[in-house]
């Protein structure tokens, strides 16, 4: 199952590089991984999507906590949660095709942020879900470049992963 | 306030935690604090042939006090060396400081002269690491370097320090901190109350029942803890390779070893038990043979200090996350409250504890620790181990290398006491054994300590002999010599026909004469009546002498009980022929 890992991380060099390390010691599997630092600038909030049967969902969890940068995590697919990506999506726009793209951005509500005779770049937000229908639907073969941020996520309603 | 180059602090700091003795190797960019040492006499620097010795050195001490030991290298291949040394101590979660030299802080990424990425290279075998990124850090990163070893699971940290942040006429303020607060690392200082109260009462439903425990007991220093419960329970005790001696070997309760080379009453017993308590103990692949098979009618208690050991390979019923001592306090508190208690209906069901002492008593005799003796005329290396047994009255350190000589000194070396076997678990590192003893040695001059080792092993570090005689460190190195490579010979005898594929020594030295080239003494062992002399002038007229044992022994013994692979727990070889 897929999971959503959120953590509270010291804002110190070499942090990063033990996290992503102990995904890649151990065999652990990371989809995508976000970090930027806080309104506290001594924190940085990082969010993992990782999948894996429950027994190393677990391991994972207990590993990071072990981490001394690690302040505090949480499994945000244990609870009600928002998770968004942002995408921006470079598409072959000419012709007829043109009208087309932009109709499905606005069905998806992307904003064309980027404009060229032949070109639109687009940008897209929302869940990996989404973001993987419109690429869908826009189709393989005008595609030129995609770039996703990966996941940001964030628990619903009062609860906050904060110290 | 006191004002000191970064050099000063590092010392200062080192000799604020206590620390007697640093074991190193000095190069470019450690020369400002090398400079640092000279100039007092505090702390005391041991000067080693090679840097993975000095690791190694460093945690036999550790593990023979409890306290961390302290080691310094210079950068690039001295800081590389001392890897195997590091991973070995985290391995089996042993409190140890690193402190690495590092190029000036203007060329780290630059490829300059003897650089290396010591942060990187060791950060899956560190538990934390530091860099020092100005001089007045220095006091409170040694802090917390000892405060983060030290705690909670105990393990190796290094500090790396550019050479510029160590130079004598850059000074700084100094003062040591009293303590130390690091936000994100809180180690459990309590087990759950609730849970232990319920692991106690599962433990006396058990009609049959046992206690595992681990290397945990031994870090946590709770052995009279442990003591006290088994025999309050009057339950059957079997300890893990790195536990050996929390609870006395020669004890009427205790079942000996179990796992791969454990005792065949230990790991039927595991496999028939109804009730484990695991304590300190990790559910390592060489205790469960295979886990989907592992002790099928159990239901298991597990006290650890690492959340993240408990159900990683094998699922537990009642976790208790906390320090040892501490858990195992309560646990003696609520049974004692049980007991009291004339009505409690939680009392341990006598006749099935009977019982299952009986069915034990004679899994005991099927085996029994039996080696067919002399049969080639040769000394049977079970014979060799309780021949040093009897001469060393089971009181001595015994720092073990890795092989066929380590399972036959778990096995047939008795200890009775926690702390005083010292050997590579869990990374099985060849080498380990005579750097371990040296440590323990020069902390411990009166005690004996023994490196027992084969010689595969003893040719990782022998170098180290030449440090032993620089620092009058008398171990007593007791070699195990099959010309073989013994464990490897073991498996391709019994999984590749045979087929000695690299395992045989050739070229071996004459010993005696390499030991009395570095000026200590060596002496040939063959047979029963030269092994007791050996043994009556290493302990009596060369007591103060580095001795080398050299005992030749039978090259075609195997170590048994060895557990079948992807069996149970109860399926075992117990000799060449014999199979349960």
């Amino acid at each position: 199952m897929r999971h959503i890992i959120s953590i509270l991380l010291e804002n110190e060099p070499g942090a990063l590089a033990r996290v992503v390390g102990l995904f890649a010691q151990r065999s652990y599997n990371i989809e995508t991984l976000t970090v930027a630092p806080t309104e506290d600038p001594t924190l940085s909030r990082m969010t993992i999507t990782t999948s894996g049967p429950d027994r190393v969902i677990e391991q994972i969890t207990k590993q990071l906590n072990k981490l001394i940068e690690v302040v505090k995590l949480v499994d945000l697919t244990e609870g009600a949660h928002l998770e968004r990506e942002l995408m921006l999506i470079k598409v072959k726009a000419s012709g007829a095709q043109r009208a087309e793209i932009k109709r499905t951005s606005d069905i998806f509500r992307g904003q064309i942020v980027d404009v060229t005779a032949n070109v639109y770049t687009i940008q897209l937000t929302g869940k990996t879900a989404k973001l993987e229908a419109f690429i869908e639907a826009i189709g393989p073969s005008c595609i030129l470049e995609t770039v996703r941020t990966g996941v940001s996520g964030i628990a619903r309603g009062e609860k906050t992963l904060s110290i | 306030m006191e004002m000191l180059s970064g050099g000063e602090m590092l010392v200062r700091s080192l000799h604020e935690e206590g620390v007697e003795y640093v074991y190193g190797y000095p190069g470019g960019s450690l020369l400002h604090v090398y400079d640092a040492f000279y100039n007092q006499s505090a702390v005391k620097h041991v000067l080693v042939r090679h840097e993975q010795a000095a690791a190694h050195m460093a945690d036999g001490y550790a593990r023979a006090t409890g306290k961390p030991g302290v080691v310094m290298v210079t950068s690039g291949p001295g800081a590389t060396n001392t890897i195997t040394g590091i991973a070995t101590a985290f391995t089996d979660s042993i409190p140890m400081i690193v402190i690495t030299g590092q190029v000036m802080s203007h060329l780290i990424g630059d490829d300059a002269f003897q650089e290396t990425d010591m942060m990187g290279i060791s950060r899956p075998i560190v538990k934390h690491s530091f860099s020092i990124k100005h001089p007045s850090e220095i006091a409170e990163v040694v802090k917390k370097a000892f405060y983060i070893s030290t705690t909670g699971r105990p393990g190796p940290v290094v500090i790396d320090i550019p050479k510029d942040m160590t130079v004598p006429n850059d000074r700084h303020e100094y003062s040591y901190p009293k303590k130390v607060k690091i936000r994100s690392y809180t180690p459990p200082q309590k087990g759950h109350s609730g849970q232990i109260r319920k692991a106690v009462e599962l433990l006396l439903e058990g009609k049959r029942p046992i206690i595992y425990s681990g290397g945990g007991v031994v870090l946590g220093k709770a052995s009279d803890q442990l003591r006290k419960l088994v025999r309050e329970l009057n339950y059957p005790i079997t300890q893990t390779l790195m536990g050996l001696g929390a609870y006395p070997a020669t004890d009427r309760q205790s079942l000996g070893m179990l796992g791969m080379h454990g005792s065949y009453e230990a790991n039927m017993a595991m496999h028939n038990a109804d009730v484990i308590l695991a304590l300190g103990a990790r559910f390592d692949d060489r205790v469960t043979n295979a886990v989907n098979k592992f002790c099928p009618d159990a239901k298991i208690v597990h006290v650890d200090i690492d959340p993240s050991s408990i159900s990683k390979t094998v699922d537990v019923d009642i976790p208790i996350v906390g320090p040892m001592d501490n858990v195992l306090d309560e646990m003696l508190e609520i049974l004692a409250e049980i007991k009291a208690d004339k009505n409690s209906a939680a009392l341990p069901d006598q006749a099935a504890l009977e019982s299952w002492w009986n069915q034990i008593e004679e899994w005991r005799k099927r085996h029994a620790g039996k080696y067919d003796k002399n049969e080639s005329g040769l000394l049977k290396p079970q014979e060799a181990i309780q021949g040093l047994w009897d001469a060393t009255k089971g009181q001595a350190y015994i720092c073990s290398d890795v092989g066929q000589h380590q399972m036959f000194a778990a096995q047939y070396y008795k200890f009775d006491e926690p702390n005083k076997w010292i050997n590579s678990g869990g990374l099985g590192t060849m080498g380990f054994g005579f750097p371990a003893a040296m440590g323990v040695k020069l902390n411990f001059p009166d005690e004996m300590v023994v490196c027992v080792t084969g010689e595969g092993s003893i040719q990782m570090n022998i170098q180290e002999m030449s440090t032993c005689l620089q620092y009058g460190i008398p171990v007593k190195i007791f070699c195990l010599n099959n010309g073989t490579l013994g464990m490897v010979r073991q498996w391709q005898d019994m999984n590749y026909e045979g087929r000695h594929s690299s395992s045989y020594m050739e070229s071996l030295p004459d010993w005696g004469m390499l030991a009395a080239s570095y000026g200590h003494i060596g002496i040939n062992v063959e047979g029963k009546e030269q092994l007791d002399q050996a043994m009556a002038d290493c302990f009596g007229k060369y007591k103060d002498r580095l001795v080398f044992v050299n005992v030749v022994i039978d090259p075609d013994e195997h170590v048994y009980p060895m557990q079948v692979p992807t069996g149970a727990m109860r399926d075992m070889w117990l000799s060449k022929t014999e199979r349960t």
